[in-house]
């Protein structure tokens, strides 16, 4: 029964007809995360709530709200828990910013190590296997 | 009786590995002490085997009275799933733990080569109690062997998403892989303990890393092979928690890998290598802990039940606590390392541990920043694919960028210019695909981009094998045949990553589906093809009923026919999907199965997919895996050739 509804709804797009509408729709249900499964997008779950919400996210492409616009209306209906794409807020700045933090750690320490070294004599060393 | 013999079992070889702990540790100065530890070991390890293979057993006999196989096995399963039953479960899984680690322990204890009896024998000991750790798990916390009163008659049954063997080989590989880490974490304590490390002690922590490597990487793939035909969507990696926690010890251990070579060559990066074995085994444990606890469905579903949750939790910061706590203390005092320059062999190594380190970082990061989010009661958020898509992507796309380089350069001060003279054509071919994909998918950069990295792989390996074919004198055939296997292997594994890396960002970014409704003798015009239903029929097969539909294909060089299948088991309540895939040189045509359509006119729901060069990501897991192998051999023969 689930199922059926699934089908129905991912079929449906094909009668959108315009391809760019149909990539946007399609990387938008990899993004929105299914609110009774467990860690799946809607895209890939049989849920029939799932089915629903791909239904809503083509609905809202074919008003012409933007990808942004289709985010944001998704998170004041289902929280952010909705979005595998976590908001950039007070709570998840530190999140986004794990990258650069760790990756300037990383250099600060390499550049560090660099420095305490000594540029000793160059002496020959065998290359892997041939020794 | 066989059950309490398992427990027996278990229950000694807790024992023998406390007493190969204590004698390893503490007697580290005495040859025949050090000898009783070793035994010690390799008797632990056989009762540890005599344990799971009486677990075994139970799950060959379907002994119901056992509640672990009452709960996950069935009279009705083939043979082969009833033995893959016994770690398909949590408490079975975790006496493999238990008997991998005592097994790598009695193996490690074997093989002394020229390790110092310190070094060697505290290596024991710390391997001895990380078994220990574990076996006080499965027998208090997670009893394999426990009586279930009254016995039902059939068994609850394996799930039957589960009865595919892929999955059977999945966890003893991916344990395999966490249980391997441990092996350089115990060498990491020993060396910190004994407040130095030799070139013995990296070459004795090599191997180890590879089999670690090796197995995670194999281990992971099945995983995603398997995703990619049972689960029947198409995917093959979503950046799911349980995926992320295999795929972190992996980072970790691919880094370790290397920054043991340098280690062992040139004495540099020793205290980084031994700080990388720390944090290579602390994130299997943490794997274990994530996968194992409930913590990652939700915080309270893991307050509901924690006391296992804490007990691994105990353990990880038992592990970390100790290889930190060691570390800040001892990892000063280690010997200098030796300099090279900016541009050398070392350098570039020195930045692919940086580029793995940081990828693993980040995924630790978004993988429990969600948890954390809510213990401090920020509400519920989801980290996923768009995230790690963003983050890990791009730092590992700068580390494929410099990879080919690494090979190229000489140890201590490498010729930048030369290097890059070699690499040239490769670096042509790259821009061309870059230039071509551009033109192609209209301007999508990351794509592009993707497929640019993946070419200059493949074409910098390739090129590194070529020069080194052209060293020396001779006819090539001989010179291909007297190339060095390390040779082989990191040429293999640096291609293996950029066919993957081909395949998963083609598949990624080209990936094309749609679903239709279709009655038998309806087809549909789709990615290049036609597909058509032949027919939908009713088969039986040993413990399921299905529905199985036939399709043909026409395409440009012919037609083909295949079917896919809905498989009811009666043990389950949701049928489970088996795909029919056609794979082609371009990739695959991916087939799953729907309902029947209602009130329609015998139509049935079909979605289709096309993943091009799907094939290349499994391929380029082999190949690195094989180049993990390959390594393994090298060493072997280099320390049988040793005097």
């Amino acid at each position: 029964m689930s199922l059926v509804a699934l089908f129905i709804a991912a079929a449906a797009p094909a009668a959108m007809g315009d391809p760019a509408q149909q990539a946007r729709a399609q990387s938008l249900e990899l993004e929105i995360r299914c609110v009774q499964c467990e860690n799946e997008p809607i895209s890939q779950s049989t849920a029939e709530i799932a089915a629903d919400m791909r239904a809503l996210v083509r609905e809202r492409i074919a008003a012409g709200d933007s990808d942004e616009e289709i985010r944001a209306f998704f998170r004041r209906r289902y929280g952010d828990f909705v979005l595998f794409r976590p908001p950039f807020d007070a709570r998840t700045w530190a999140l986004w910013a794990a990258p650069l933090l760790l990756g300037g750690a990383g250099l600060v320490a390499i550049l560090a190590g660099r420095r305490r070294r000594s540029a000793a004599a160059v002496d020959f060393v065998p290359e892997e296997g041939e020794r | 009786m066989i059950a309490e013999i398992g427990a027996f079992a278990a229950a000694l070889a807790l024992a023998l590995s406390l007493v190969q702990g204590g004698f390893g540790l503490f007697f580290a100065n005495s040859e025949a002490r050090a000898a009783v530890a070793a035994a010690t070991a390799q008797a632990a390890a056989v009762c540890c085997a005599l344990a799971f293979a009486c677990l075994i057993t139970l799950f060959v006999q379907s002994d119901f009275s056992v509640a672990v196989v009452a709960a996950n096995s069935h009279v009705d399963k083939p043979l082969i799933y009833k033995i893959a039953g016994a770690w398909g479960n949590h408490e079975g899984s975790m006496l493999l733990w238990c008997f991998v680690s005592a097994l790598f322990g009695a193996i490690f204890g074997g093989m002394r080569g020229k390790q110092s009896l310190g070094l060697w024998s505290r290596t024991i000991g710390v391997q001895g109690l990380v078994t220990a750790g574990a076996l006080i798990y499965a027998l208090f916390l997670s009893n394999p062997f426990a009586r279930f009163d009254p016995a039902p008659m059939m068994g609850n049954g394996l799930n039957p998403l589960l009865q595919d063997p892929a999955l059977a080989a999945h966890p003893p590989l991916l344990y395999l892989g966490y249980v391997g880490m441990s092996v350089p974490f115990s060498l990491a304590l020993a060396a910190l303990l004994e407040g130095r490390v030799d070139q013995a002690w990296a070459r004795a922590l090599r191997p180890w890393t590879l089999i670690a490597w090796t197995c995670l990487t194999l281990g992971i793939g099945l995983g995603s092979y398997w995703a990619y035909y049972e689960l029947g969507w198409g995917g093959w990696w979503f950046w799911d928690p349980v995926e992320n926690a295999s795929f972190m010890p992996w980072l970790v251990a691919a880094a370790l890998v290397h920054s043991a070579i340098v280690t062992e060559r040139r004495g540099s990066l020793a205290s980084w290598t031994i700080l990388l074995a720390i944090m290579g085994f602390g994130l299997a444990l943490l794997g274990t802990f994530l996968v194992r606890s409930g913590v990652l469905t939700s915080v309270h579903a893991f307050a509901v039940d924690p006391k296992r949750g804490i007990a691994v939790l105990v353990m990880v910061g038992v592990a970390l606590g100790a290889g930190f706590g060691l570390y800040a203390w001892r990892a000063p005092k280690l010997a200098q390392p030796s300099g090279f320059a900016a541009v050398s062999r070392e350098s570039m190594l020195v930045w692919n541990n940086f580029g793995l380190a940081v990828a693993a970082g980040v995924v630790l990061i978004g993988t429990i920043y969600p948890l954390l989010v809510e213990a401090m009661g920020g509400g519920l958020i989801s980290v996923g694919p768009p995230f790690f898509n963003a983050t890990v992507a791009p730092l590992l796309a700068m580390l494929f960028v410099l990879l080919p380089l690494g090979p190229m350069l000489t140890w201590r001060v490498g010729d930048m210019r030369a290097a890059l003279l070699k690499l040239a054509p490769a670096a042509v071919l790259a821009i061309i695909t870059l230039v071509g994909a551009l033109f192609a998918t209209h301007w999508r950069a990351a794509p592009a981009l993707g497929l640019m990295l993946g070419v200059w792989l493949v074409a910098g390996g390739l090129i590194y094998l070529w020069t080194r074919l052209q060293r020396g004198a001779g006819r090539l055939p001989a010179k291909i045949v007297m190339l060095p296997l390390a040779v082989w292997s990191m040429s293999f594994a640096h291609i293996g990553a950029g066919v993957l890396t081909l395949g998963a960002v083609a598949e990624t970014a080209f990936r094309t589906e749609r679903a239709v409704a279709l009655a038998p003798g309806e087809g549909v015009a789709f990615a290049g093809r036609r597909v058509t239903l032949i027919e939908v029929g009713n088969t039986e097969g040993p413990n399921y009923s299905a529905t199985r539909a036939n399709f043909r294909v026409d395409q440009a060089n012919g037609s083909n026919t295949l079917s896919a299948e809905r498989r009811f088991f009666s043990t389950s309540p949701m049928p489970t999907t088996e795909v029919g895939i056609l794979s082609g040189f371009d990739g695959d045509l991916y087939i799953a199965l729907g309902e029947e359509v209602r009130g329609g006119e015998g139509q049935w729901t079909v979605r289709l997919y096309h993943n091009p060069l799907v094939h290349f990501i499994f391929i380029g897991v082999v190949l690195m895996a094989i180049g993990g192998a390959l390594s393994l051999v090298a060493l072997g023969r280099r320390r049988s050739a040793a005097p």
